[in-house]
């Protein structure tokens, strides 16, 4: 029996730490981020043979190479983090806003081809407005429908709101392959040489209209999420639905209102495409519904935080897939891998700043102690 | 002499963190054939030395040395081969295998059930176990759980056993029995540590009581030497008036009455059965039963959080069946109910002091944002009052500790000034200072005339604290007793139903109700009708 015995202290043991001062953990993630970019360096090393410094420097230009754009990007990216934020500080695991915005810039797209031919007379302004209510209520149909089959039937929501994704994705292929006469299966601008109607009229440019509602929205959900009683009770439940029921606060309401307010979010982001970024549809648009995931994880649901995620994210992105062009490696794999490497480590060092890791410093063994 | 001690832990230290030290040069000693009491407040470091000793936590410094020789116990499994069986507060056993099944769980031994089953057999006659080692799990009573719980560690062979809290889930008669098996294996040569925070089974029970306080070690004593008030010293480190005044209140009409309520648990089985009782303004009734008797679904109907299918609860003569929480917390019934892991329900864990202190307040005010100013101030207030330990009115009430985080949610429901308190195992885990604290808030509101009911565990405080103790057995109410009048043997009979008063006299309708019986009549039917809907 006694050789079973472990004869050493174990080498190190893990601790929780519950409250690391925000320096600190402000360190640890610079450091993870320096690390990444380390291993990033090398990796480029042996893979394309490059400085690693002018691939750095490659990807900054690349960034910053169109700023508007930049800044766009990040600003439709942020709606889209906004647009998840509320239901997962309710813990309710909407994975669905890929699909809310896809639904909601369809039915703007829709209004927008068809309205003016049915309707030659119709004003720009009144155009717009239609096609901004029908992107928002689409948009809330494809959120609430499993809000309501959560709150009533408790049904699992990651699921529900991953297939009305494939809904979503299936019915922009049926439109975009019916409305298309050219079978190119490839919308094209819509109203592009009929008067730009539906389109927003561009404030100076085009980039900024999304970069203000961004910033309005995202004063917005700060407030609202913080300061206010339906935030307070969006907090509470995903605290403790037991603990909100016990204070008597309606579940089953406070569920839905907030996938509704989810949806209202989707919806104008739908509409923003359809009316000024992109003048059609296609499966991309709702592309960034994960990434935007992983932007207000990392935010760790926080509004103002996620101004600087998504920024971050979008910058890498532009960056390394610059990088990959510049150095003539015909694919994007390149900047998946950078972005993937960054991320890891990005995401790693949490572990570092919610647990603490002791290493235990006497390491006599049993058997010297016995022999002394 | 040396060949007496079983187990001797030298000069111990744990620390969690940087500022936390759970334990603190600890230095002990455990003879063979002897039961040894480990006592101490809440956070005093019990559970985490015991932790080190079954191999769940490695000490920062000191050593352990088992037979007179230094070990290494760096899992439970090495803390297994040094026979070291630990019980847990919370039973470890998969709850649809069988008694034998759970028994060898991890053992690495042939499994042959017939083997185990006359093992476990002979190990029960040897020290007195009634168990059936085919019967399963969730077919047993919390005592018969133990009891495999504590043939687990005898089986495999453990020389030490730790009990922790054992006696938190038993009735008096079970507590008896246990002690009995306690002593018999002290005789056979075990040796037994014992963690309990009540001083009279301290007494009844150790040869030697060690203290500890706040991390350190203060002493050891021979029990036939010491006696509770010593003790209480000691935990404590000043002299502490451990008496409960019962006030006698002038009393008033029934604020809260309950007739024929019958009321479905989780999984649709009826957990109450036709229980009927009223409190008055200004007295305090207890309600006793072994845990899971219906308590949860009593005060989870009474609060308007779960549906009831039969009877009637009248708040001041009006019925609250039916109604919205909200509406029940307006006409001031509070309820707080104190779970196992204290966190579940009432409070939100990651939530600040203040926002805590404003769960129910929230909505209140016309604007559509939160008012955490006032509600500060008033955490503020609450944390001077109590006492409460905390760096600041905004910390997550997860990081306080266990007695904190309760003063804060009895705290809150007594601020709103209630005119009736629901509350259940409000001293769960709590140490002496605090629990005293809340049985001294408890009487000061019974003083202003609030009616409240006590769902509680330990006998001894229902019977200084309360005015009538309601026993409930499955659900059923097995009589309504004066506590000038009972026995604590008496209630601990109608816990296990062996005894039922309520057969010989009819219990639970006031003669100055609210309603005439015909109204009462019909306030049965129109429930019934509502429900049905």
């Amino acid at each position: 029996m006694q050789t079973k015995i472990a004869r050493r202290e174990p080498l190190f043991h893990i601790s929780k730490n519950d409250a690391m001062p925000f320096g600190k953990a402000l360190a640890i993630r610079i450091c993870a981020i320096l690390a990444a970019l380390l291993v990033v360096g090398i990796l480029s090393m042996i893979l394309i043979k490059e400085n690693p410094l002018l691939i750095y420097m490659s990807m900054f230009e690349g960034a910053f190479i169109d700023v508007w754009t930049l800044f766009q990007n990040t600003a439709l990216l942020l709606i889209f983090g906004l647009a998840v934020i509320p239901a997962f500080q309710m813990k309710f695991w909407n994975l669905g806003a890929n699909g809310q915005v896809l639904a909601g810039c369809l039915a703007a797209i829709a209004c927008m081809k068809f309205l003016p031919e049915k309707y030659p007379e119709i004003s720009n302004t009144v155009l717009i407005l239609i096609m901004a209510i029908a992107s928002i209520l689409a948009s809330c149909i494809w959120s609430v429908v499993p809000a309501i089959f959560k709150a009533y039937f408790n049904t699992n929501e990651t699921l529900f709101t991953l297939m009305m994704n494939y809904i979503a994705l299936a019915l922009v292929d049926y439109c975009v392959f019916t409305w298309d006469k050219t079978g190119s299966g490839n919308l094209g601008i819509v109203n592009l040489l009929n008067g730009r109607k539906g389109w927003i009229p561009d404030i100076s440019n085009k980039y900024i209209l999304s970069i203000i509602v961004a910033v309005v929205l995202t004063a917005f959900m700060f407030i609202y999420m913080k300061y206010t009683k339906h935030g307070f009770e969006v907090s509470l439940v995903g605290e403790s639905v037991n603990t909100a029921k016990y204070v008597g606060i309606d579940v089953k309401k406070v569920i839905i209102r907030t996938l509704l307010l989810g949806g209202l979010i989707c919806g104008i982001l739908g509409f923003l495409y359809a009316g000024s970024v992109s003048h059609t549809i296609n499966k991309e648009v709702g592309g960034l519904g994960f990434t935007a995931i992983l932007v207000a994880w990392l935010a760790n649901f926080d509004s103002l935080v996620m101004l600087l995620t998504s920024f971050f994210v979008v910058f890498l992105d532009a960056g390394s897939k610059y990088v990959s062009t510049q150095f003539q490696l015909n694919s994007n794999d390149y900047a998946n891998i950078v972005v993937g490497i960054i991320f890891f480590f990005v995401i790693g060092c949490e572990f570092f700043i919610r647990f603490k890791i002791q290493f235990n410093n006497k390491k006599t063994s049993n058997n010297e102690r016995v022999g002394e | 002499m040396e060949n007496n001690i079983a187990l001797e832990l030298r000069n111990i230290t744990k620390r969690f963190g940087t500022k936390v030290v759970a334990n603190k040069n600890v230095s002990l000693t455990l003879y063979k054939n002897e039961i040894l009491s480990l006592l101490g407040e809440n956070g005093s470091g019990k559970t985490t030395l015991m932790n080190m000793i079954s191999g769940i936590y490695f000490p920062d410094e000191g050593e352990i040395l088992i037979d007179g020789k230094p070990a290494v116990i760096a899992s439970p499994k090495d803390a297994y081969n040094y026979k070291i069986g630990m019980i847990h507060q919370h039973f470890k056993l998969v709850d649809t295998f069988t008694a034998a099944e759970n028994i060898i769980l991890g053992n690495n031994e042939p499994y042959n059930l017939k083997v185990v089953n006359s093992r476990v057999k002979d190990i029960a006659s040897k020290y007195g176990f009634d168990i059936d080692p085919k019967k399963k799990i969730h077919e047993m009573s919390v005592s018969e759980k133990q009891t495999v719980e504590i043939i687990k560690v005898l089986y495999r062979g453990a020389d030490i056993l730790i009990l922790d809290e054992p006696t938190a889930v038993l009735t008096p008669q079970e507590i008896d029995k246990l002690f009995t098996i306690l002593r018999r294996m002290r005789d056979d040569g075990k040796a037994i540590i014992i963690i309990t925070h009540k001083l009279n089974e301290v007494l009844a029970i150790s040869d030697r009581v060690s203290v500890l306080r706040k991390g350190e070690y203060i002493g050891t004593v021979n029990t036939s030497e010491t006696s509770e008030k010593a003790l209480t010293e000691m935990m404590v480190g000043k002299k502490v008036d451990l008496k409960i005044e019962r006030a006698i209140v002038e009393k008033k009409k029934p604020l809260l009455e309950i007739r024929d309520l019958t009321v479905n648990s989780d999984v649709g089985n009826v957990a109450i059965k036709n229980v009927n009782f009223y409190i008055r303004g200004g007295e305090i009734l207890g309600v006793a039963g072994i845990s899971g008797c219906g308590q949860k679904e009593l005060c989870e109907a009474i609060a308007g959080l779960r549906p009831i299918s039969s009877g009637a609860i009248m708040h001041e003569g009006e019925s609250i069946v039916g109604m919205p929480t909200r509406e029940i917390i307006k006409r001031g019934i509070s309820m707080s109910f104190i779970p196992e892991d204290r966190l579940g329900m009432g409070l939100a864990p990651s939530f600040s002091t203040t926002d805590n202190m404003m769960l129910k307040t929230y909505g209140d005010g016309r604007t559509p944002f939160v008012d955490r100013k006032s509600a500060r101030e008033r955490a503020k207030q609450l944390i001077k009052k109590l006492g409460i330990v905390t760096p600041s009115t905004e910390t997550p009430v997860r990081r306080l500790s266990g007695g904190n985080v309760q003063k804060i949610l009895v705290g809150r429901e007594i601020e709103s000034s209630p005119n009736v308190i629901i509350t259940a195992y409000p001293v769960r885990g709590l140490d002496i200072n605090s629990s005293y604290q809340i049985y001294d808030i408890l009487n000061e509101q019974k003083q202003k005339g609030v009616g409240i009911l006590f769902v509680g565990e330990d006998l001894d405080v229902m019977l200084a604290l309360c005015d009538k103790i309601m026993v409930i057995c499955h659900g059923e109410v097995m009589g309504v007793v004066h506590t000038d009048k009972t026995t604590k043997e008496e209630i601990g009979l109608m816990m296990t139903g062996s005894l039922d008063k309520s057969e010989i006299k009819e219990f639970g309708k006031a003669k100055d109700s609210h309603l005439t019986d015909e109204q009462w009549n019909d306030a049965d039917k129109g429930m019934g009708d509502n429900n049905a809907n």
